[in-house]
């Protein structure tokens, strides 16, 4: 199937950003994610004709990196921080509680389709661990049993709000969209900053 | 106890406010007055502030800002580039994310003051791509700032045109290094480019480049603002100014804490509460997990450049990962040699094949299957890898083994002795003090 005369423009937009064209190739595989859910053979295809280098070349990029799957991604991709800091705080356990709720392992995905998991390195959030994301949303503070929670919330349709981000989670594919650069209007939406992140002003304001 | 070093929240300033991060909260609190002030400066003059301010980067190696910005051939009929790394990937490292949520638009500030001096059309910011909100807020300020004419052509009437374009990464640490990140934003593997040339002479495009750290051209507004002395005023010696310490792990209350350079970990401790109640401090990062650990001997070591080099370690990222005695250092020192592993870009064997046994002389360590005889080849292989390598990526993978070594020499023996891990790994999770 090929992609649509819309999708195509957006392409063609994404690529005009750039002063050259091959470095569109990072934004157009997020975009391709977002419309297939990974990294299909006719997004390569497509890619290589827009950039105009071989699929063997994309497809090199995209291997590259560990945010591009090869495989679809369930609607809700959860990512549990197990780098150092985050699995002496509990990360472990949250990873082992989660397996065992699940069925799954690294990288699969539950038969509905709905969650799949994957062990992620430091996400940049240390000062709130245990940190889990969801299609790249922070969830933290996390505790084993909060994550079941949070899945069962989400298999059901309702999953709880990230903790910084926008009022409501998106699922992969709308995430996918906004790492390409299309706006889905949302960056208003949730805290300045968790606690954390204030404590050194509030203390410095005398407020605490 | 009081502490003696006052925190100095600059950066930090207005993040309590509900719209710190949108246009208008940030020009309530006097944003984007430093651009117009620096468009009234020649760009050398505002290079030679930065230069005169002593501004060192924050993204791990202290490199003066204002000289790298000098490096910059002028009048050579080139397109220039400001590239700012944005990836914050290094373990512990936690300190650009809360800012570019926070705050995007003090980044875009110092972008077009950055950009200005240096002579550059066209500015990118390389943002790790594992954190969509952040995305979305700085997206949205670029917008904004389009729409005020602070982006674009003839910036505030003064002939100065600058495009910015937000470039997500897709989960790649070694993008963090300067010139794999320059071949990631050329649509390329990241991987790392040999020096010389340096990105002054031939960065993006073969084009003199200034990559720089988040929190380096966040800070360039309020030393404009503020000017030489002010920032001169906070630090120590030879590390002047303000900068963002990010406590976390086993304390009481973890987070962010802006401050003068030369601050100590007492100090810092004391404002975070202490380490976690009823245990005492074992190990810590003084600047993420590629620099060489320290333990309770370190305490009153100023977190400048020098002191923490003097003491032999680096300042790093400022991410101060805080341990206690409930730890595991061989675990520790495993996960994040599993982690070098997975991030080693491939491009060179000392470093590709080398984290591969690391990762397999921790494992049998940790399960007590490691002999004396070991903990020799295990030093051997480190030594095998740091500086033989192709970039530093290699130097930080055996950092916590070697440091870890040094300080911490008999627990791995004990984990022969013990045959396998002596600790209790529920014993080091938050879980004991909330309840899961
Ligand atoms: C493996 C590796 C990862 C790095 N990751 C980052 C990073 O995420 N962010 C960053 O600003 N610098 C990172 N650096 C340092 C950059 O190469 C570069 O020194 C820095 O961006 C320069 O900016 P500054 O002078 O403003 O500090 C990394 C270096 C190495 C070797
Ligand atoms: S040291 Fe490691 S990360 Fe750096 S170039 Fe070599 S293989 Fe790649
Ligand atoms: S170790 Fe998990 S966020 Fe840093």
């Amino acid at each position: 199937m090929e992609f649509n005369v819309e999708q195509v423009k957006i392409m063609d937009s994404i690529i005009a950003r750039y002063p050259r064209s091959r470095s569109a190739v990072m934004p157009l595989l997020h975009y391709v994610q977002s419309i297939d859910g990974y990294i299909t053979p006719r997004g390569i295809e497509k890619i290589s004709e827009k950039l105009e280098i071989s699929t063997a070349e994309v497809t090199a990029v995209s291997t590259f990196y560990t945010q591009y799957r090869s495989e679809p991604a369930g609607e809700y991709h959860v990512g549990v921080c197990i780098n150092t800091l985050c699995a002496v705080m509990g990360g472990d356990e949250i990873y082992e509680s989660l397996t065992d709720h699940l069925g799954i392992e690294n990288h699969e995905t539950t038969k509905d389709g709905k969650v799949s998991i994957e062990r992620i390195e430091c996400n940049a959030a240390c000062d709130f661990a245990p940190v889990v994301m969801v299609n790249w949303e922070f969830y933290d503070n996390q505790t084993p049993q909060s994550v079941k929670d949070l899945v069962d919330a989400a298999r059901a349709g309702k999953p709880p709000a990230p903790t910084r981000g926008p009022n409501t989670l998106r699922t992969w594919k709308q995430n996918s969209e906004v790492l390409a650069g299309l706006s889905d209007g949302l960056a208003n939406e949730g805290v300045s900053a968790g606690e954390p992140t204030l404590l050194g002003l509030k203390i410095a304001k005398g407020e605490k | 106890m009081t502490p003696k070093t006052k925190l100095t929240p600059v950066l930090s300033a207005n993040w309590d406010e509900k719209d710190s991060f949108t246009i208008e909260g940030y020009k309530r609190n006097g944003g984007y007055k430093a651009v117009t002030k620096a468009l009234a400066m020649g760009p050398d003059e505002v290079i030679q502030m930065i230069k005169d301010s002593g501004l060192r980067g924050r993204g791990g190696a202290g490199f003066p800002t204002g000289s790298k910005w000098g490096f910059i051939p002028q009048g050579d009929n080139k397109e220039h580039y400001l590239v700012v790394n944005a990836d914050e990937s290094e373990p512990g490292t936690c300190k650009d994310t809360p800012l570019l949520l926070a705050n995007p638009h003090v980044l875009i500030e110092g972008i077009i003051i950055g950009s200005y001096a240096i002579r550059a059309n066209h500015a990118f910011i390389y943002l790790r791509g594992e954190i969509v909100h952040v995305y979305r807020r700085v997206q949205q300020a670029i917008e904004d700032a389009y729409k005020a004419g602070l982006l674009g052509k003839n910036i505030g009437g003064k002939g100065f045109d600058l495009e910015l374009t937000l470039h997500a990464g897709a989960g790649a640490y070694i993008c963090g290094e300067e010139t794999a990140l320059l071949d990631s934003l050329e649509g390329f593997r990241g991987q790392p480019r040999l020096r010389p040339p340096f990105p002054a002479i031939a960065g993006l495009y073969a084009k003199p480049t200034v990559v720089n750290n988040v929190e380096s051209i966040a800070s360039v507004p309020a030393i404009i603002n503020n000017g030489v002395e002010w920032f001169q005023a906070m630090g120590t010696e030879k590390s002047k100014g303000f900068t963002l310490y990010s406590l976390s792990g086993h304390v009481n209350n973890p987070g962010q804490f802006e401050a003068p350079l030369g601050i100590t970990l007492r100090e810092l401790l004391d404002l975070a509460g202490g380490v976690r109640t009823g245990h005492k401090l074992k190990f810590w990062t003084p600047g993420g997990s590629s620099t060489p650990m320290f333990t309770d001997e370190h305490l009153d070591i100023p977190l400048d450049y020098e002191g923490v080099s003097a003491a032999g370690s680096m300042l790093g990222t400022k991410a101060l990962q805080i341990f206690d005695e409930t730890t595991c250092v061989v675990r520790a020192a495993l996960r994040w040699s599993e982690f070098y592993k997975h991030e080693s870009c491939g491009k060179c064997t000392p470093c590709r094949e080398g984290t591969w046994w690391l990762v397999q002389m921790l494992h049998d360590l940790e399960d007590g299957k490691g002999t004396e005889a070991d903990l020799t080849k295990l030093l051997d292989l480190c030594d095998n890898i740091a500086g033989r390598s192709f970039c530093a990526l290699a130097d930080g993978a055996v950092a916590p083994i070697m440091s870890s070594l040094k300080y911490f020499r008999d627990e791995y023996l004990e984990h022969q002795r013990n045959g396998g891990c002596p600790f209790d790994p529920i014993a080091s999770t938050i879980f004991k003090t909330v309840g899961a």
